[in-house]
C-alpha cells in the first residue's frame, strides 16, 4: 500500500477499504463522539445523584418547583415539562422519518421532515428559556433562608443554616420546612413553623426570591446549580443540534446529497438529534420525576 | 492509496416497500414512547393518592427510563441492526459504568457531606 496525502471517506480505512463494523467513517465517528459525550452527561447526573442522596431530607421536589404553564395561572406540576418531552420525542420521530426518506432518495420528504425537526427543536429551546426565566424569577411570596441555629425535629436536634422555608400561603403565618424522612414512605414532607418558633426563625433568616448559583428559594442551592448545569448543557446540545440540522437542511435543498448519491449526512445528524432526545429522557426522569 | 472511483458502499438505501415497513415501525415506536411517558407523568402526579411506596415508584421510573432509552437507541438510532461489534463497542462500556455508578451511589454517596468541610 502506497502512502498519499489524500484521504477521502471512501478510502479512509486501510485493509481492502473495508470499514470496521460495515459502517461509514463519519457515522462511526459520530457514534464514538456520542459515546464520549454521554459520559459528560453521566458525570453530571451521577454528581447530581450523590448530592441528592446526601441532602435527601431537605432536597426540593421538582413538582413543587416547576408548576407554571403558559397562560394558566393555577399550579400545574409536571405538565409543562411533560409537554416539552412530548415535543422532543415528536421531533425525534420527524428526524427518523427524514432519515428514512433519505434512504429512498426522496428529497421532498427529507426537506419536509427536517423542517419539522428544526421547528420542534426551536420550540424546545424556547420552552427551556421560558422555564429558566420562571425559575430565576421565582415567586412573589419568596422564601426564607434560615440562619445559624438549631431546631428540634422528631426529637432530633438539627442545624438550620441554609434551610429554605416556604410560606404556606399569602398571610405568611406558617413557614413550611422541606424536611422529609429519608427512609420509608414520604407522606408528610413538611415541618411547619408557627408562632414563637417562626419569630425566632425570621430573626435569623433572610428573604430569598428566585434562584441563582448561590441562593434558591425553592430549596437547597445545589438543586439550582445542578438544574442550571444539566439543563443548560443539554440545552446547548439542543441548540447546536438545531444549527447542525439547519446546515444539513440547506444542503438537502441545494441538492448536495442528491448529487452525492446518498443521504448519509442526514443519518449522522439524525444520530446526534436522537442522542439529544435520549439524554433528555434521563434528565426528565432524574431531575423532574425522581 | 489512490482515489477510488467505486461508489460509496456504506450508505444504506431501501425501496419504497421497505420504506413503508420502516415507517410503520417508526410510528409504532412513537406510540410506545408516548405511552411510557404518559405512564411516567401519570404516576408522578398520582402516586401519593394511590398510596404506593416511593421506593417502588422510583424503581418503576428507572425501569421505564431504561426501556425508553433502549427503544430510542435500538430503533431510532438503528443500533439493533448494526453489526454486533459496533453494538458491543457502544453498549458494554455503559453497562460496566452503570454497575459501577450504582455501587458507588448506594455505598458511598453519604460521604459527600465531607466535601462541605473543604469547600
Amino acid at each position: 500500500m502506497s502512502h498519499s496525502e489524500v484521504v477521502d471517506s471512501k478510502t479512509a480505512w486501510a485493509g481492502d477499504n473495508n470499514s470496521p463494523f460495515g459502517a461509514g467513517y463519519g457515522k462511526l465517528m459520530m457514534w464514538f463522539f456520542l459515546m464520549s459525550d454521554a459520559l459528560s452527561f453521566t458525570g453530571f447526573l451521577a454528581a447530581y445523584g450523590f448530592y441528592r442522596h446526601d441532602y435527601g431530607n431537605i432536597w426540593p421536589t421538582a413538582e413543587n418547583v416547576f408548576t407554571h404553564f403558559p397562560f394558566i395561572h393555577s399550579h400545574q406540576p409536571l405538565l409543562y415539562v411533560a409537554m416539552m418531552t412530548f415535543i422532543l420525542i415528536m421531533s425525534s420521530v420527524t428526524m427518523v422519518l427524514a432519515v428514512e426518506a433519505g434512504q429512498r432518495m426522496d428529497k421532498g420528504a427529507v426537506i419536509k421532515w427536517m423542517f419539522w425537526t428544526i421547528i420542534g427543536g426551536l420550540i424546545f429551546v424556547g420552552s427551556q428559556a421560558w422555564e429558566w426565566y420562571h425559575f430565576i424569577h421565582g415567586t412573589e411570596l419568596g422564601a426564607i433562608e434560615l440562619g445559624i441555629g438549631t431546631i428540634e425535629i422528631n426529637g432530633v436536634v438539627e442545624q438550620t443554616q441554609g434551610i429554605i422555608g416556604r410560606w404556606a400561603d399569602e398571610s405568611k403565618e406558617v413557614l413550611l420546612l422541606p424536611w422529609r424522612e429519608i427512609v420509608g414512605d414520604v407522606t408528610s414532607p413538611y415541618i411547619s413553623l408557627t408562632g414563637e418558633a417562626l419569630k425566632d426563625a425570621l430573626a435569623n433568616g433572610e428573604a430569598v426570591y428566585g434562584a441563582n448559583m448561590t441562593h434558591n428559594e425553592y430549596g437547597h442551592p445545589l438543586f439550582a446549580d445542578f438544574f442550571f448545569f444539566i439543563t443548560g448543557f443539554h440545552g446547548t446540545h439542543v441548540f447546536s443540534g438545531v444549527v447542525l440540522n439547519f446546515i444539513i437542511f440547506v444542503n438537502v435543498i441545494m441538492g448536495t446529497y442528491e448529487k452525492r448519491g446518498h443521504y448519509e449526512m442526514v443519518e449522522k445528524v439524525g444520530l446526534y438529534w436522537h442522542f439529544v432526545d435520549l439524554v433528555w429522557v434521563f434528565v426528565f426522569t432524574f431531575f423532574y420525576l425522581v | 492509496m489512490e482515489h477510488s472511483n467505486e461508489p460509496y458502499k456504506y450508505a444504506s438505501h431501501h425501496s419504497e416497500a421497505e420504506g413503508k415497513k420502516t415507517r410503520r415501525m417508526i410510528w409504532n415506536m412513537f406510540w410506545v414512547l408516548l405511552a411510557i411517558t404518559t405512564v411516567e407523568v401519570g404516576l408522578g402526579l398520582t402516586w401519593k393518592e394511590m398510596g404506593i411506596m416511593w421506593s417502588m415508584v422510583k424503581m418503576t421510573f428507572i425501569i421505564l427510563t431504561v426501556a425508553k432509552a433502549y427503544f430510542i437507541v435500538a430503533y431510532y438510532m438503528h443500533l439493533k441492526h448494526e453489526k454486533t461489534g459496533l453494538q458491543n463497542t457502544i453498549i458494554i462500556p455503559y453497562v460496566l459504568l452503570g454497575l459501577y455508578l450504582i455501587y458507588m451511589v448506594v455505598t458511598e454517596a453519604t460521604y459527600t457531606h465531607f466535601m462541605d468541610y473543604f469547600f
